[in-house]
This record gives C-alpha cells, structure tokens and sequence, in this order.
C-alpha cells in the first residue's frame, strides 16, 4: 500500500467509500504501524506547530542578509485599516504567508509543508479560517492529511525539492497540497479535490528557483504568497465545478519532466534569475564580506 | 513511498529543509557512526550546499549535527560558539565529485580516540538525507529506518548469519543491500529494519564470526 498516484486514492476512497482523508491516514497507519490515534495526534502536534508558528511571528526579526522581515506585520496594519482590494478572508491569508515565510528565514521554528521555503503556504490558507472559527481544529487535521497524501504523490512521481524541480516542486507543491486541502476543508468530493490539485500545479508550471545569494529569502518569502492566493482560487474554480482538462497525475509527471529539464542555473543555485541581476549580485557581494 | 510526516514536517528551525535540517541530519548521521563524540571534521560541501551553503546555515547545521541537534533544536544558528566549547575543531572546503547530488556533504570526522569515518551524504529535498558512501564503500540508506550497518568477512553464509539474528527478535528487514571490496575480502551489509534493533541483538551480531564491527542509527521517532 502506497500514495503513488492520485487516481489510486480515487480508486481507494470510492472502493472503500472512505474520504480522502482516511485513506491516507490508512496509509499511514499500514507504512509506520501506528494506531488511528497515534497517527491523529502526531497530524495534531503538526497542526499545532504550524499555528504557532504563525502566531510566534514578530515584526521586528530580521534575516541573516537583512533582505527580510516586517512585511507581514506592515500587511496586517494597512489590512486594519480597511483598504485592501481583497475580502478579509485573502488579505489575511497574504498576511499569514509573509509572517511564516520570514520566521523561517529569521531562523525560527516552522513546519516544513513540503519544504522550510514554502512553509507559509498550508498555514496561510488554513490558520486564517481556524482564527475566524470557519473551521474547526478536527476538520483541519482530516485536511492537513489530504494535502499530506498530495504531497507525497508530487514527491513520489516528480520532485518536492528546489535543487532537482525548481520553485514549481516546492511552492508548486505547496500550493497544490493547500488547494487539495481547501477543497476538502469545504466539503468538495474527491475529484474536485484532483482538479484543484491539478489548476494549482498548472498555474505554477515552471516557476524558476532562483533565491539571491542562495538565502531562502527573495524572492522565496513573496512567493509563498501567490502559492497561497493560487491555492484559494484554484479551491473556488474546483468547487464552482471547474475541472482541470488534463487529468491530475499527467500534470505531476508533467511537472517532474519540466523540472528535470530546467537549466541548473535556475535550480537553486543561485546562478540565474533574480540571483543573477545586478541587485542580487551586489546582495551576494556584501553576504561574502561579512564571512 | 514517503512518510507523510517528511511531507508535513520536520517541525524545524529554518531557512530551509535541504539546506537546513537535511544537513542538521547530515551531521547527525555522521556522529552516530562514529559512534563517539567527535573532536575533529573535516567537512567538504559540493554542488549547492557549496554555492549557497555559506550565511544559508548550511555551514551551522552540518556542525550541529555533529553536536548531536535534531532539526528543530533552536541552538542551530549557535553551533560554530557550541563547537568550541565542546572541543569540536572543524573546517570546511569545496569539493569536486563526479556525479553527485547537487546537495551533497562529505564528512570525514575524529573522535578522541582517533578513530575517523568517512561519509558521503546527499541531501534529498524536505529534510530527507541519502547515505551515499562510507569509509569509500558505495552505499544508500537514508535514516527513515533503523539502520544496522554490519562490515565483515566475506564468507559464505555470513548474511544468513546475521538475519538469523533478526528474525529471532521478529524483526523485519524493509531494504537491505551487500557490498565487497574483493572475494574474501571486507564486505558491508547495510540492512534497514521497521522495528527498533535491541542491544542484546546488536551484540549477539557483533559476535558472529567475520564480524568486524557494526554501527546502528536509530531513526527519529
């Protein structure tokens, strides 16, 4: 028993009239032999370090390069201040992103969802509802392992790793296991939850990684925030019932292709991209003189 | 597959799980097969942990798994000031390696008593590590089991030997490989098992005939 696709989920959830949900925790209760509840309560502990992380955050850190920190403190009080273009629910949601994304580069405790850099994207889209007491800690915990089984699909069949897939394997990743989960979390079935998975990896095709002076920190922080806004429409087109014309595993593999095929400039070396402009060398410079 | 706990975690300490916690693991790995505290590393970085390793932690978190820090330990960013008040002298250098992973380490580390080990070790993305070479033997494991790491004569019957062990304590072998240098010569058994590898049975296999010595990392609960 294993997640090695996404229409294996399918075929299991339907066989065993199960949720998503439950078939991944099936699974993992077969891979780690561990009750239901043990598994539960380690998916709870994530879930409660995920939210402290959110709620640890401070808008005085810095990063090592100082390139970071206080953006999500400056987003949340021109939010207060009733101006944004967006509903209270995403403007938060973008809030949330900046302040996870910038404690992991501060250095601080957070929960690698795939990975540290792409960190702000599942508490992002879930802390903000759970603040808002539109979903409950149980239900979070049953959609955090939805996206857990999507992640472990997408790493499985393609890359969640920045080195060997670019930025679309990690935030791509990301955002897709955050769209999965949102969809579950408002009570989509389980293809709508394939189709959001699938929008949300397609609209992230590509993305390059590309972090100045190989710091997880520009433009990394920032995209955390399109991987978060992405989940959400890509959640609200699938529950509109919206579909992905290309079934979900092709775009994974589709996705593994791309990233095997980026040019090693643009797979975390720092190299190419936005690392590579006159601003990023200048960052790489001054990062050499202090060591 | 993967542990969907390696997709929602590790809780960890940034900036990042590769370059990060997978090296916090690194380190960590190197320590345990030594088998002892280390006094001495020597730690060459290639691909991106040599690009962007530097003011990325990389450097602070391969030292703080030599001091024996899990992921998540908020001391990372304070191993180099750590290392000097344990005795732990280390210096750093790029490395050229023929078709490596583009996040790779090679540790060669000292204990007091000046026994080193030598290992290579990539890391895979999310935190996960690969165990590429040890003490010049191609190897791959990658500490998400139990890992008995087993160096012996190569002679006839010496795995049955020592699986015997094993299923004696019920337990059971997920992946398993066997490698020699020459017929006769030194053999590696690197063997990871679901169950945890009690000391009575460690010590029963350590005195079988043609057993050199062996190593044990227990994987992170």
């Amino acid at each position: 028993m294993a997640l090695d696709s996404m229409a294996e989920i399918v075929e299991k959830a339907e066989a065993g009239g199960k949720p998503f949900w439950q078939v991944v925790l099936d699974t993992d209760m077969e891979e780690r032999q561990v009750t239901a509840e043990a598994s539960f309560e380690k998916m709870r502990a994530t879930w409660r370090a995920m939210l402290e992380s959110v709620e640890t955050y401070q808008g005085d850190r810095r990063s090592v390069s100082g390139l970071v920190g206080g953006d999500g403190a400056r987003m949340r009080a021109y939010a207060e201040r009733g101006e944004t273009l967006c509903g209270p629910y995403l403007r938060e949601v973008i809030a949330t992103a900046l302040c996870v994304g910038e404690s992991n580069a501060c250095m601080r405790k957070i929960v690698a969802a795939p990975t540290a850099g792409a960190c702000g994207v599942l508490p992002a889209v879930l802390v903000p509802l759970y603040q808002a007491g539109r979903a409950g800690e149980e239900e979070i915990v049953k959609a955090l392992y939805v996206s857990a089984g999507i992640g472990a699909v997408i790493g499985y069949r393609a890359s969640i790793a920045g080195a060997s897939g670019g930025c679309q394997a990690e935030i791509g990743t990301a955002s897709a296991m955050a769209a999965g989960a949102l969809t579950a979390l408002r009570g989509g079935d389980i293809r709508q939850i394939g189709h959001a998975v699938a929008m949300a990896l397609k609209n992230l095709m590509g993305l390059i990684c590309d972090p100045i002076a190989g710091l997880v920190e520009v433009p990394c922080v920032k995209r955390n925030v399109i991987g978060a806004v992405n989940a959400v429409s890509c959640a609200d087109m699938a529950l509109a019932g919206i579909g992905s014309r290309v079934p979900v595993d092709e775009v994974i593999d589709c996705m593994g292709e791309v990233g095997s095929r980026l040019p090693v400039e643009f797979r975390e070396t720092a190299l190419g991209g936005l690392a590579a402009t006159p601003f990023g060398q200048s960052v790489k410079q001054q990062m050499h003189q202090r060591t | 597959m993967l542990d969907i706990f390696d997709i929602l975690g590790p809780v960890m300490v940034g900036p990042s799980s590769s370059h990060t916690a997978g090296a916090v693991r690194i380190g960590r790995m190197a320590r345990t097969l030594l088998g002892g505290e280390p006094v001495k590393a020597k730690i060459g970085l290639f691909g991106s942990f040599a690009e962007t390793g530097q003011g990325h932690g990389t450097d602070r978190a391969l030292v703080a798994g030599l001091l024996g820090m899990k992921p998540d330990d908020l001391d990372i960013p304070r191993s180099f000031e750590l290392a000097a008040e344990r005795g732990l002298s280390f210096a750093f250098e790029t490395v050229r390696l023929r078709e490596a992973h583009p996040n790779t380490a090679v540790l060669t580390v000292e204990d007091a008593q000046g026994k080193t080990l030598e290992l290579q070790a990539a890391s895979t993305g999310g935190g996960r590590i690969r165990v590429d070479r040890l003490n010049g033997v191609e190897v791959s494991f990658t500490g998400m089991f139990n890992t008995l790491i087993v160096r012996h004569q190569d002679i006839a019957g010496e795995v049955a030997n020592v699986t015997r062990e094993l299923a004696d304590v019920k337990i059971n072998i997920a992946n398993m490989s066997l490698c020699r240098d020459r017929r006769g010569g030194d053999a590696l058994m690197v063997i990871e098992t679901d169950q945890k590898i009690p000391p009575v049975a460690r010590v029963f296999i350590s005195e079988l005939r043609g057993v050199k010595n062996l190593t044990y990392y227990e994987r992170e609960d």
